[in-house]
């Protein structure tokens, strides 16, 4: 029987013990002795050259320590993108310079000018309002396609064309003959707003520099330790691997933006040497809207070709993307392999051809947020299929069973790179449609015509890319890095486990849904195991978590390093028990005789391992082992969501009026888990559609939605309870069978939840459907 | 200028002299050092720093340490029993996984605990939706919380609960 702890099981979570009591620990809870608290001086401006910085009123301020700026910190690396993208013409990607304090421009309104390191916060704080910074304020360029325009202010004075790349996928010539042979062609200007993550624990770092050990530690929220460590020491030049430590504690929430390696935490890093005590920064949800990494902002023009039947023949993708001022630390590869290779979405799709520009504007930077460039993609291939279903009059589920790939098509090629490994897109839109009672909706939609409200319903299948990634096969594609994950088990002589890993957790559950399948693979329940993550000294180097990989990668790295634990002690058990090493089974956390009752349990063994009295020859002491996990392939994830909508026409209100998801996410280790993610995800999606938008003053580059008061967070009334569902197609090439289930709710529901409001309006409209765009779109002044 | 600030927190009276312009979630946070109570915005919206200040749901960056003075306030911390049995809307939190990251936490629970005191006769999803209004989760889409919230107030005014799904 599989032990109620192990996988499968709805687990109750193992962290959530110091998060309901106060004890979590996150980066500011943690103070280092000497302290000092950095302010950033960051730029009013959109775009200006700096002609000069006097830091001498600030210097001599009360309790400031010392103030330092772009002329001070030359001797820091610049900061990196880690992914070079190619242009069409063969030309490699232009990164401007993006020093961590500005040097001779500042090019968006948050950009970092002077670091003011004092006694206290509020004395960093009031001292940062004593610098004058002399600007020459220039023009600024804000929106994509004035960006490109001949004579526009160039963000990098020697970018062209504030051009970063210009990238193709696919096959053009095969993609236009699809075209001139189609029957009904589809086309959508579609634009993809851009949102701020907003996790709800702000960014925040310490620096630590000791100088007996001339070693520095930092603490910070990040998704990869590992990597920062590996950036920071490699790229920005702070300090060598074995002499720099980083630790990322309890993490609240990170949706991509703590990915990234920011000017914050490298300032406060290096300036811990400088003046010789730990620099702590905790930023505020104002700088949070300035300067964490932006997501989305694309424009597309996309065009599908269809046969008479509704068979699709090709798509046609026009994308610019706005990367912001600088390239982030993964910006370039958002927008184009993270993107246009899930064009495909879950249809036999015979040609697609994408292009993708690449633009600098004077905003903050844009990189990865939940789903990175697959709720692009996912948003692009189901608003038009819905489009193409309604402008041929075919039933939109009916359209989409034409179109999948069929259950046994697996392995599926696309003509945009990705190898499809396993799904049951007809058998997933079958629930979905029978959760959601399609069948009754003309029924309700009469209803609420009755009382003078328009009803609509909107369907979303989509596939995403999880797992990320095969490390050849990313690097051959501009990857500066591998995407192995790591684990080691220790099994301390006490039989109880830690198990360190490369991933890090950051709501997601790895210390509870690691420790099942320590449960499951071991026998050790998981009160007794202890999940060890976030610190570069503890832990094996991992490559961190994001797009939905933990478990897909990490995981397997987990079950490795089980399989070698077991290998070792099946030779310590024959040998105890007296039978050869073939004849030993192990089950349930015991090597037994095959046939016979003689056991010795894992602990038993473990014991054993540490004191080796009686001991095969040959065989090392200890029992701990650790493995590396590269996958042979991403894992692809699909579902299919239906979203019903009611919207009253005189306010233009959207209520949501019933929500159904049903995913495949491969082998579910815990059930509560998984659907947490969905929904999380789901309401980040739904807020995509009706609520968020980031926006920038067209001309001055000012960021009007600065706030919690100007940027609408989804919140508790804003949306309604879901209906979801699983089914599980293993995902055939790794060992536990798991696909990733993170960001699915995210990439599905802007599309599910727009098809259903252009449904009830009977018209396109773009995101974000508010109360008064709607209402514009309904009488006639469309946004 | 300094002020002398006295508030009895978790039961114990602290008294402490502060910057004038020290927020009580500051006052908490760094002045006592309970980082159970957190800090996700700076314009009073995400009710990340919910305590409650004599009984009542309180978000403590709005208020100055000094307009506390003399008065009894709950965090995070001072939730659970003495011997470490926890609240029963911290337990219900954990049954129904309204929790991930846990920076939210604290602030909903405390917010919580005083909604379910508000309406001794029991709510419906809609008075919890509305009652929580004023916390941001990020994380969890509010599905479990809403959930957990209507068990634990269940459970707080003794009538019987309902297993989680
Ligand atoms: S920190 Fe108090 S409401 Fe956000
Ligand atoms: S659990 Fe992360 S913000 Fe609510």
């Amino acid at each position: 029987m599989a032990p109620l702890d192990g996988i499968g099981a709805s687990l109750r979570r193992k962290e959530d013990q110091r998060f309901l009591t106060g004890k979590g620990r996150y980066t500011d809870d943690f103070n280092r002795h000497g302290q000092l608290h950095a302010y950033f001086l960051r730029s009013p401006h959109a775009h200006a050259r700096i002609r000069g910085i006097d830091t001498g009123r600030a210097k001599a301020a009360p309790g400031v320590v010392d103030v330092f700026t772009g002329a001070d910190t030359k001797a820091i690396g610049g900061l990196i993108c880690g992914w070079m993208i190619t242009s069409k013409d063969g030309t490699p990607m232009k990164a401007g310079s993006h020093r961590p304090l500005a040097e001779d421009k500042v090019r968006y309104v948050g950009d970092h000018v002077a670091i003011v390191i004092a006694e206290t916060y509020n004395e960093a704080k009031d001292a940062a309002e004593l610098i004058d910074v002399d600007y020459d304020v220039l023009t600024a360029v804000v929106v994509t396609d004035k960006a490109r325009a001949p004579g526009a202010p160039l963000v990098h004075d020697e970018i062209a064309k504030n051009t970063c790349y210009e990238w193709s996928l696919g096959d053009k010539a095969a993609t236009d003959a699809a075209f001139a042979k189609a029957a009904h062609v589809t086309k959508l200007d579609i634009v993809n707003n851009r949102l701020v993550p907003n996790a709800i624990e702000p960014r925040a770092a310490i620096g630590d520099y000791d100088s007996g050990m001339d070693s520095f530690t930092l603490y910070t929220t990040s998704q990869n330790p590992h990597v920062a460590r590996l950036v920071l020491s490699a790229f920005n030049g702070i300090a060598p691997e074995h002499k720099l430590r980083v630790i990322a504690p309890d993490v609240g929430g990170g949706f991509g933006s703590k990915i990234f390696i920011y000017a914050e935490e490298t300032v406060c890093l290096w300036a811990s040497k400088q003046v010789g005590r730990p620099v702590k920064w905790t930023g505020d949800r104002s700088e949070a809207f300035l300067a964490d990494a932006h997501g989305r902002d694309h424009v597309t023009t996309a065009e599908m070709a269809m046969a008479r039947d509704g068979t699709i023949l090709g798509l046609r993708v026009h994308t610019t993307a706005n990367l912001g001022a600088y390239l982030s630390t993964f910006a370039s590869c958002v927008p184009t392999y993270l993107y246009a290779p899930l064009l495909s979405g879950q249809y036999r799709i015979p040609a697609i051809y994408a292009e993708v520009d690449g633009v600098y504007t004077n905003t903050a930077p844009v990189d990865a947020y939940r789903g990175a460039g697959r709720p692009e993609a996912t948003f692009v291939i189901e608003r038009m299929v819905e489009t193409a279903a309604r402008e041929m009059k075919i039933d939109p589920a009916e359209f989409r069973r034409r179109n999948f790939v069929p259950a046994d098509a697996f392995p599926y090629q696309t003509p945009v790179i990705m190898t499809y490994d396993s799904g049951q897109y007809h058998k997933v839109l079958d629930e979905a449609l029978t959760l959601s009672d399609y069948a009754g909706f003309p029924a309700r939609k009469a209803e609420s015509a009755a009382r003078g409200k328009l009803r609509g319903i909107g369907f979303c299948s989509y596939i995403e890319a999880c797992g990320i990634a095969p490390s050849a096969a990313v690097g051959s594609l501009g990857a500066g890095v591998g995407l192995w994950e790591s684990a080691k088990v220790r099994f301390n002589p006490t039989g109880n486990v830690l198990l360190y890993t490369g991933s890090h957790q950051h709501g997601q559950g790895h210390e509870t849904t690691f420790a099942q399948l320590i449960s499951t693979y071991l026998g050790v329940p998981t009160d007794q195991v202890e999940v060890i993550h976030g610190d570069t000294e503890k832990t094996p180097f991992g490559m961190g978590t994001y797009g939905s990989r933990s478990l897909a990668v990490g995981g397997s790295a987990i079950v490795k390093a089980c399989e070698k634990v077991i290998e070792k002690g099946r030779k310590i058990a024959a040998h105890l028990l007296e039978a050869a090493e073939g004849d030993i089974e192990f089950k349930d956390g015991k090597f037994t005789v095959a046939g016979t009752d003689r056991a010795k349990s894992i602990q038993e063994i473990a014991f054993a391992a540490y004191v080796p009295h009686n001991y095969p020859q040959g065989v090392e002491p200890g029992l701990e082992e650790s493995a590396f996990y590269d996958p042979v392939n991403f894992t692809f994830p699909s579902g299919t969501q239906v979203c019903e909508v009611e919207i009253d026409p005189d306010t233009g209100v959207t209520t949501i009026v019933n929500f159904v998801a049903i995913d495949d996410f491969g082998k579910i280790i815990n059930p509560m888990i998984v659907e947490g993610q969905v929904h999380g995800g789901i309401v980040q999606g739904i807020g995509q559609a009706l609520l968020e938008n980031a926006v920038y003053d067209p001309e001055s580059g000012q960021l009007l939605t600065g706030s919690y008061m100007d940027y609408t967070m989804p919140r508790a009334d804003d949306v309604p309870s879901f209906k979801v569902g699983l089914v599980e197609t293993p995902c055939p090439h790794n060992p536990l069978g798991v696909k990733g289930c993170g960001e699915a709710g995210a990439i599905a529901a802007p599309a599910s939840v727009m098809n259903a409001v252009t449904d009830a309006i009977g018209k396109h409209m773009q995101m974000p459907a508010t109360p008064e765009r709607v209402w514009r779109a309904i009488h006639g002044t469309a946004v | 200028m300094t002020v002398s600030v006295s508030i009895t927190v978790n039961g114990k009276p602290v008294t402490r002299q502060v910057e004038g312009r020290t927020l009580l979630v500051q006052f908490l946070r760094e002045t006592l050092g309970l980082t159970g109570t957190h800090v996700g915005c700076d314009t009073s919206q995400c009710g990340a720093c919910v305590v409650h200040v004599d009984g009542r749901s309180v978000k403590s960056c709005t208020l100055l340490a000094a307009q506390a003075d003399g008065c009894a306030v709950t965090t995070i911390e001072g939730l659970a029993a003495a011997d470490g049995a926890l609240h029963p809307m911290q337990a219900a939190f954990r049954e129904h996984h309204a929790l991930q990251c846990g920076f939210c936490t604290p602030g909903m629970v405390m917010s919580a605990v005083d909604l379910a005191n508000r309406h001794p006769g029991g709510m419906d999803e809609t008075t919890v939706r509305e009652g929580l209004e004023g916390n941001i989760c990020r994380c969890t889409g509010y599905h479990n919380i809403v959930k957990a919230v209507i068990a634990g107030a269940d459970t707080m005014r003794g009538a019987p609960a309902k297993a989680a799904e």
